[in-house]
C-alpha cells in the first residue's frame, strides 16, 4: 500500500482544460473520494493517476516515487471500471486470475489466490461461471476482485457503482467501506453521487471545472462549505442562499438580510461591500412566528420522519426541513428562525466562503487542505 | 453488457411475419433455380443438357464430371475394343463416346491456385484490416477522417477500371500469371472494405478492456491480443467471408492477369467450352465443385456472419 501524492496536476485537451493545478495527497490506507458533476476533471485526473492519460503538467507520486510518465503497467496499481470491463469470453475464475496471469505467477498459486479473493468478496460459488450470466452486484464484484487479487499499490474506481439498481448500489456501497475497513488499502473514488462519498470518504475532492473546490473530510465539507458551488453540490436538498448587500467587517455577528437581523457566526476577516449571500441549511431553519424573516408556504414534500418545505420569500424560495408532524397549508405566512451558529456567509462574486467563527474548531485531522479562489 | 439490448423493440404482427415468410420464400425461390438448374445439368449427359423442352427427368450420369477431370482423345472403335476391360466409371462411360482418357485437366490446378489465392488474399486483408481498423478505432491518427476517406475512395469505382495500367504494371515488375500478384491485387481491393467493417467493430468494443489489461500489466499487443481479438471474432469472420467471395469469384483480373500456372478457376471453367464441342454438364461439374468451398465456409460461419452482420448494422 502506497500514499498517492498530486502535485500541480494540469491536464488540457486542445484549448479544453480539464484539470488544472490540482494538489491533493491520499494518505496510506485512506478512502479518498473525488466528487463533482460530469466533466469536471475527476474522471481525467484518476485516469491520469492510472496511467492511461498523460498530464500537460505536474507531477504523480505513488509511494514516494515519481510515476507521471511511466506506463499503466509499470505502476502496480489495480482500476477498476464503471463498465466492470469483465471479459465476456472468460469465466469468473480466469477474469479474477487475468492480472496474475500477467506476473507470470504459477497456476498453483494463482487458483490459490483467486479463491481466497473469491472466497473474501464471498463469490467462491460463481468461481466457474460465464461473467455474462452474472447479476449487476455480482459482476461488480468479480471487478472488484480483480483489482484485489493482486494486492496492488492502491486501487482506483471510476464511478464503479453507477450503471447498478438503486437496491444494489446501497449494499455495495456498505460491502465496499467494509471491505476497506479490512484490507485498508489506498482507494481513490471517483462519483458524482454525493451519498455515495458521504457514507464512504476518509477525505472528498470536490471538483467542478477542473478545479477541486474543496479538499477535507465528509463532515467538513458539509458543514463548511468552501465555496456556494460546494455548498450547493453538496446536500439534498441543497443549501439554501439568501442574497444581501454591503461590506462585513471582523467580528461583526449580525447582518441584516431582507430587513430582517439575522446572527451569524462571528465574522473573522474584513470584506469589502459587496454582494454577499447568507447560506443556510435546510435543517438549520425552524418556523417562529416571532421570526421578521417572513415568508408564504409555497409546497411540502413529505418524507415520513421529516418534510421539506419550499417557503416563498422575497428574497426566493428557501427550503426548509422540519419534523413531519407539523401541518402546513399552501399560502400560510410563516416566520423563519435560523440556527444562527451553523449558519455560512459568501463573497457572491468569487463565490468564496467568508471566514467565520465556524472555521475556528480543527474538524479533519491536519492533512493538507487546498484552497482556491 | 448493454450491447445485449439492442434488439428490435416492437414485436412484428402474424400478418407481417407471413408477409415476410412468403416474401422470403419467393426470394430463396428465386435464387436456388439457377444453381438446382446447374446442379442437374452437372448430372446430364452432354445430349440431354441441350435438349428442347429440358428434361426435369433423365438418367444421371458422371459424364461431366469425368470429362470435367480429364483430357481425351478420339479412337476408332476398333483400337477401342482391342483395349482390356474398362479401368472405371469414367474409363467406361468414355469409351461410349469413342474415346480414351489421355491424362487429367487443369482444372484440380485451378481449383488450387483458386483456394490459395482466395484464402491467402482473404488472410491479408483481414490482417491487415483488423491492425488498422485497430489503429484508426483507438490512437489519434492525423488526418484520419481523409485517410479513412482515402480508403474507401479506392472502392468508388469498379477495380476493372484501372485494369490496363495494373496489367502493364504486373508485366513490368513480372507479377503477371503469379499466385503473389493475384494476392496482393485481391487484397489490395478487399483492404479497404476490411478496414471499414472493422473498424465499425472494433469501435463497439469499449477501450476499457484494453484499460484494464494494461493496468493489469499486459501490453498493449498483449492486451489487443487477449482481450480486443477475441471479442472481435464475430467481426473478422463477416469480414473474412465478404473478402473471401469476393475474391473466389473474381473473373475479370483473374482472365486478364492469368493464363497458366497460376489461373484460377473462374477463367478456367469458360475454356472446357471451346474444347471440343459446348460440354455443358462439364462446365456445370466445374462450377458445382467450385461453389463447395464458399458453401463450406459460410456454413461453418453462419453464426458469427449472421449475428455480425446485425451486430454492425445497430449502431448507437
Amino acid at each position: 500500500m502506497a500514499e498517492i501524492r498530486v502535485e500541480h496536476l494540469r491536464k488540457a485537451f486542445g484549448d479544453f482544460v480539464a484539470v488544472q493545478d490540482s494538489n491533493f495527497v491520499v494518505r496510506d490506507g485512506e478512502f479518498f473520494v473525488m466528487l463533482g458533476p460530469s466533466g469536471c476533471g475527476k474522471t481525467t485526473t484518476l485516469r491520469m493517476i492510472a496511467g492511461l492519460e498523460l498530464p500537460t503538467g505536474g507531477k504523480i507520486l505513488l509511494g514516494g516515487e515519481d510515476v507521471t510518465m511511466r506506463r499503466a503497467r509499470e505502476r502496480d496499481i489495480a482500476f477498476v471500471f464503471q463498465l466492470f470491463a469483465l471479459y465476456p469470453h472468460m469465466n469468473v475464475r480466469k477474469n479474477i486470475g487475468f492480472p496474475l496471469l500477467a506476473q507470470g505467477t504459477p497456476g498453483i498459486e494463482i487458483r490459490r489466490r483467486v479463491e481466497e479473493t473469491a472466497k473474501l468478496l464471498r463469490i467462491d460459488h460463481l468461481l466457474n461461471k460465464s461473467v455474462s450470466g452474472l447479476a449487476g452486484g455480482d459482476r461488480q464484484r468479480v471487478a472488484l476482485g480483480r483489482a484485489i487479487v493482486r494486492r496492488p499499490k492502491c486501487f482506483l474506481m471510476d464511478e464503479p457503482l453507477g450503471t447498478l439498481d438503486t437496491e444494489f448500489r446501497d449494499l455495495m456501497v456498505h460491502e465496499l467501506r467494509e471491505l476497506h475497513n479490512r484490507i485498508r488499502a489506498t482507494t481513490v473514488y471517483v462519483t458524482h453521487d454525493q451519498m455515495e462519498a458521504m457514507s464512504m470518504a476518509d477525505k472528498i475532492a470536490v471538483m467542478n471545472h477542473g478545479v477541486i473546490e474543496q479538499f477535507g473530510s465528509p463532515r467538513e465539507i458539509y458543514d463548511r462549505p468552501a465555496t456556494m458551488f460546494v455548498a450547493d453540490f453538496i446536500g439534498s436538498p441543497p443549501m439554501n442562499f439568501l442574497g444581501f448587500g454591503g461590506g462585513l467587517s471582523k467580528g461583526a455577528s449580525e447582518i441584516l438580510v431582507q430587513g430582517a437581523k439575522v446572527a451569524v457566526p462571528e465574522v473573522r476577516e474584513d470584506i469589502a461591500p459587496a454582494d454577499m449571500a447568507l447560506g443556510i441549511r435546510p435543517e438549520h431553519i425552524r418556523f417562529d412566528d416571532g421570526s421578521k424573516l417572513r415568508g408564504a408556504i409555497y409546497g411540502t414534500e413529505y418524507l415520513g420522519t421529516t418534510q421539506i418545505v419550499a417557503v416563498e420569500t422575497s428574497g426566493g424560495i428557501i427550503k426548509a426541513r422540519v419534523p413531519a408532524e407539523i401541518r402546513l397549508n399552501a399560502g400560510d405566512q410563516v416566520g423563519l428562525a435560523l440556527s444562527s451558529a451553523r449558519l455560512s456567509l459568501f463573497e457572491k462574486g468569487s463565490g468564496r466562503a467568508v471566514r467565520t467563527a465556524i472555521h475556528d474548531t480543527v474538524i479533519h485531522d491536519g492533512a493538507a487542505e487546498v484552497r482556491h479562489g | 453488457m448493454s450491447l445485449t439490448s439492442a434488439h428490435s423493440v416492437v414485436a412484428p404482427s402474424a400478418v407481417s411475419k407471413r408477409i415476410a415468410g412468403t416474401i422470403i420464400v419467393l426470394y430463396a425461390l428465386i435464387s436456388i433455380v439457377p444453381l438446382l438448374w446447374i446442379f442437374a445439368t452437372s448430372f446430364k449427359t452432354p445430349p440431354d443438357s441441350i435438349a428442347y423442352p429440358p428434361k426435369i427427368l433423365f438418367q444421371p450420369s458422371l459424364e461431366g464430371y469425368c470429362n470435367l477431370f480429364s483430357t481425351r482423345t478420339r479412337q476408332t472403335p476398333e483400337y477401342i475394343n482391342a483395349l482390356g476391360p474398362a479401368t472405371g466409371v469414367c474409363d467406361e462411360t468414355v469409351r461410349k463416346r469413342n474415346m480414351v482418357i489421355a491424362g487429367p485437366s487443369n482444372f484440380m490446378p485451378r481449383f488450387v491456385n483458386s483456394l490459395i489465392i482466395a484464402f491467402g488474399s482473404t488472410f491479408c486483408a483481414v490482417f491487415l484490416g483488423t491492425l488498422s481498423a485497430y489503429g484508426f478505432s483507438r490512437f489519434k491518427v492525423p488526418l484520419a477522417d481523409d485517410l479513412l476517406f482515402f480508403i474507401l475512395s479506392t472502392r468508388m469505382m469498379p477495380p476493372i477500371a484501372v485494369a490496363i495500367p495494373i496489367y502493364l504494371m504486373y508485366r513490368e515488375l513480372g507479377l503477371s500469371d503469379t499466385a503473389l500478384g493475384m494476392i496482393l491485387l485481391y487484397t489490395a481491393v478487399n483492404v479497404s472494405l476490411a478496414v471499414w467493417l472493422l473498424k465499425g467493430f472494433i469501435d463497439e468494443i469499449p477501450r476499457e478492456y484494453e484499460e484494464a489489461a494494461m493496468i493489469d500489466g499486459y501490453t498493449r499487443l498483449q492486451a489487443f491480443w487477449r482481450t480486443v481479438l477475441p471479442q472481435a471474432t464475430t467481426g473478422i469472420a463477416a469480414t473474412a467471408i465478404f473478402c473471401l467471395i469476393f475474391a473466389w469469384n473474381e473473373y475479370a483480373f483473374a482472365a486478364l492477369l492469368t493464363s497458366g500456372s497460376a489461373q484460377t478457376a473462374p477463367p478456367f471453367i469458360p475454356t472446357i467450352i471451346g474444347e471440343g464441342g459446348q460440354d455443358w454438364p462439364a462446365v456445370a461439374a466445374g462450377t458445382t465443385i467450385f461453389l463447395v468451398p464458399i458453401l463450406v465456409f459460410t456454413i461453418l460461419l453462419r453464426k458469427q456472419l449472421l449475428r455480425g452482420i446485425t451486430f454492425g448494422a445497430v449502431r448507437k
